[in-house]
């Protein structure tokens, strides 16, 4: 009297069942989100609305990305929100104040968010600091030299700085395909490249990496100095979208970069995430802010139902294939 | 024929299964009060799954239990330990700030008035266990202090605090050296005889002879049968677990030994002073001394895990350096860590993962992974090692331990290194996967590899390898040949009286 417990679920068996929802179970959420969304307020789904959302999310999108990479090595990058702030106003001055071309100022901007990724990488790799600790503090080190920099005052652009948040390119705003590009890239890294194998392996057990040979230092320095590249593309988008460069914007922006990430499957033990993940988690994210919207909650609730809605994504999602992570 | 009344536990039809591996399936055992029961079977044969269905750490998809003539179920070690049930796991995990009496009343401290933790009477109770023990430390001693076998025997001190009446071992001498292991079967000898049920999982027959008055032997996940331990042979429990007849237990071929591969000169470092051997090609070099002796300390830094103080390192007659293991791998010297859980595996990715983790960079197709030539070299060293397992593609931490090990040692020979040294290769492994890792070793020699291997378990290193240096305190202290070990000029007492610093 042998037990069989070959249980099939949808004509599946289980260990396929169970992979098939770890790849897509996310998507899944996504999709009965949208439907109640449109049901709610047809207007969701129209084609200018949903193009809407994507081009806002890009910014949140590119956080994102980076701050995956940073929690899939088991810490986290709290400073994205103040980089935002600080690439705005050297944008400002550059471009604005000193008549620098455009894309100098960009340069600089990025490359100055680049440069403390990598010392908040440094910080954490060489000295063995924690994560949250470092980019807690750094984040309050670069909001202040936004400070500092722009004198407390916001630093307007002129139009051909919007034009990089409104141009379009046969019909795509910017940052759409900037978006796209990024994620392409990100993907290949993560998915193809024996970088992205290096970083899960680190995040998933640095000794087993370390003892592979893999150089936990160099991986753990190149995760934060990407995170800070893209906290720069991100901040470039931003500025060009609000036409100012000021000290007090992006403040809080890290919580839905992480909540897009973790929303996409990443887990905080490390060692666990995918790229089209992260990506559905950043259109999640987008549809809860546009959602919230298209029904017609009062403002004043909105922070309220956000958070809620990420956990309840996020339990939904540990509910469907918890044993899949730790 | 069956009394009921004299068993104290009992299970029937049990089965378990994870995702599409089944890792049980209707299996049944009957443990009768004061004996100790020898839980033997291969790795994967479902000894651990079914103990951690008993202390409720998996819930059995179906089956029954009954504990002391009354229906059973745990939904964890906590409920198992309140009903009379403890388990000793293999690896211990304890927490080194807390002292000897917090761990021993974790979870039921003493409280004033429900709030505030009474640390003197707790103290006082756990030093009257302890004495009876006559553990020699006092109860406000860390547990960082401890030995391993120390910490054991607190484990097992807490367990009979709890009024534990049945307590299950999972290879609780694996990391202890021999008087230990004599301690610890005193301490099982009398709680037999205070009427404590012990399951004890070992896969060490000559333990399982001395200590065990039962066996109960599991094969893939099917209660093969149970034996008493009066007149049993080895080769039949053997043939029991396997389903065959396992002829020789080292299989090792003598291969021809060619030039020097492998030199090192006066190395020291942490726990470890003035080591020079050298190693040949297709040569098993062993390496035994007791736990601490420096072996996997002196292997670990020369594999650039850990500094070197000094000395010279020579690779076919070149000097080399080594900074860290990436230096070592590039160079061909790798190393199978001892402790697997903590540097071999990344348990939460997948075999194919772990397995080409060190061999990325030698396949790349520009900047990407050639992820077909991944997938196939993957897929053929996996099976050229017998890892059981669906699919490649599932994580490391569906494995059993002994497919574990196998994972680790497929991804050093996709490296193909000319040094490959394993520490402790077949720890924790069963009868079958060790000779099948034996057979390997002996084939990856004849293919010009040159091997170190470190184990202490004397017939192991003595029927494997070419030349064995024993160590002593960090030093070496002697050199015995395969003709000596052959020729019987070099017994397991001669080795033995090396390894304690005799001449």
């Amino acid at each position: 009297m042998a037990v069989k417990s070959e249980k099939k679920i949808l004509g599946m068996e289980r260990e396929t069942f169970r992979q098939f929802m770890g790849k897509y179970g996310v998507s899944l959420i996504m999709v009965v989100m949208i439907i109640a969304i449109a049901i709610y307020n047809h207007r969701f789904i129209s084609g200018t609305n949903l193009l809407n959302v994507v081009t806002q999310v890009s910014i949140n999108g590119m956080l994102a990305f980076g701050m995956c990479l940073c929690i899939t090595i088991g810490g986290i990058d709290l400073t994205v929100g103040a980089q935002l702030a600080l690439v705005g106003v050297i944008m400002g001055q550059t471009i604005t104040n000193s008549g620098m071309p455009i894309a100098l100022g960009v340069l600089i901007g990025v490359a100055v968010a680049t440069l403390f990724g990598f010392i908040n990488g440094f910080l954490i790799a060489k000295f063995n600091m924690f994560p949250f600790v470092v980019t807690l503090s750094m984040q309050l080190v670069i909001r202040g030299a936004a400070q500092v920099i722009s004198g407390g005052r916001a630093i307007t652009f002129g139009q051909d700085v919007k034009n990089l948040y409104y141009g379009k390119l046969l019909g795509i705003p910017y940052p759409i395909i900037a978006l796209v590009v990024v994620f392409i890239l990100m993907y290949i890294m993560f998915h193809w490249t024996k970088l992205g194998r290096y970083i899960l392996a680190v995040g998933g057990n640095a000794n087993a990496a370390v003892a592979s040979g893999v150089s936990e230092v160099k991986i753990r320095i190149i995760c934060h100095t990407i995170s800070g590249f893209l906290a720069g593309i991100a901040a470039v988008i931003m500025a060009a979208k609000t036409g100012t460069g000021q000290s007090n914007i992006g403040v809080s922006y890290e919580t839905d970069a992480v909540a897009a990430a973790v929303i996409g499957g990443t887990s905080f033990a490390g060692g666990i995430a995918t790229m089209p993940g992260v990506l559905i988690g950043i259109l999640i994210v987008g549809f809860i802010y546009n959602g919230i919207t298209m029904i017609g909650i009062d403002a004043n609730w909105q922070s309220i139902i956000r958070g809620l809605v990420i956990i309840a994504t996020v339990m939904l999602d540990n509910a469907i294939n918890g044993r899949n992570r730790k | 024929m069956k009394n009921k009344d004299e068993y104290i536990f009992e299970c029937e039809g049990i089965s378990k299964a994870f995702g599409g591996t089944q890792a049980l399936s209707n299996v049944q055992l009957h443990v009768k009060k004061g004996e100790v029961l020898a839980l033997l079977g291969e790795n994967g044969a479902g000894k651990s799954t079914l103990m951690k269905a008993v202390i409720g750490l998996h819930q059995p998809d179906s089956g029954t239990m009954t504990f002391e003539g009354k229906p059973y179920s745990a939904k964890g070690p906590v409920d198992a330990m309140k009903a009379g049930i403890s388990m000793i796991h293999q690896e211990l995990n304890p927490e080194p700030y807390l002292t000897i009496a917090e761990s021993i009343f974790l979870n039921r401290e003493d409280v004033h008035g429900g709030i505030f933790l009474d640390k003197k009477k707790q103290n006082q109770r756990a030093q009257e266990i302890l004495d009876r023990f006559d553990f020699p430390y006092p109860a406000t001693t860390m547990m960082g202090k401890l030995t391993l076998a120390q910490m054991q025997m607190v484990e097992i001190i807490k367990a009979v605090s709890c009024d534990a009446r049945m307590i299950i071992m999972d290879e609780p001498t694996s990391s202890l050296d021999s008087e230990e292991t004599d301690h610890l079967f005193r301490t099982i000898r009398d709680l037999k005889s205070k009427g404590v049920a012990i399951i004890y999982i070992s896969h060490r027959m000559e333990e399982i002879f001395e200590i065990c008055d039962s066996v109960a032997v599991f094969r893939d996940g099917t209660y093969v049968g149970a034996r008493s331990m009066d007149g049993v042979t080895r080769d039949e429990l053997i043939s029991m677990m396997v389903g065959r007849q396992v002829k020789s237990v080292f299989p090792k071929v003598d291969c021809e030994i060619g030039e020097t591969v492998f030199k090192v000169e006066g190395l020291t470092g942490q726990g470890f002073e003035n080591i020079s051997f050298e190693v040949h090609k297709g040569e098993i070099l062993g390496l035994t001394g007791l736990v601490g002796s420096g072996r996997s300390e002196t292997m670990r830094a020369i594999f650039g895990l850990d500094k070197l103080t000094s000395g010279k390192m020579y690779l076919d007659g070149q000097e080399i350096t080594i900074k860290n293991p990436k230096d070592a791998i590039k160079k061909g010297v790798c190393m199978v860590n001892e402790d697997r859980k903590n540097y071999g595996l990344c348990l939460f990715r997948s075999i194919r993962e772990n397995i080409s983790l060190p061999n990325l960079p030698a396949r790349q197709k520009g900047l990407l992974i050639n992820q077909k030539r991944e997938k196939k070299e993957c897929e053929d060293v996996a099976k050229t090692l017998t890892v059981k397992a669906a699919s490649i593609e599932h994580n490391a931490f569906s494995l059993s331990g002994g497919n574990q090990q196998k994972v680790v040692i497929a991804k050093w020979v996709m490296a193909n290194p000319k040094v490959l040294i394993l520490d402790e290769p077949t720890r924790g492994v069963d009868v079958g996967a060790k000779s099948e890792i034996h057979s390997l070793m002996c084939e990856f020699a004849a293919k010009g590899m040159a091997i170190i291997m470190i184990s202490s378990e004397l017939p192991e290193i003595m029927g494997m390898s070419d030349r064995l240096l024993i160590y002593h305190e960090g030093k070496l202290n002697g050199e015995v040949s395969r003709e000596e070990i052959l020729s019987g000029a070099a017994t397991q007492e001669v080795i033995l009286a090396k390894e304690f610093g005799g001449k």
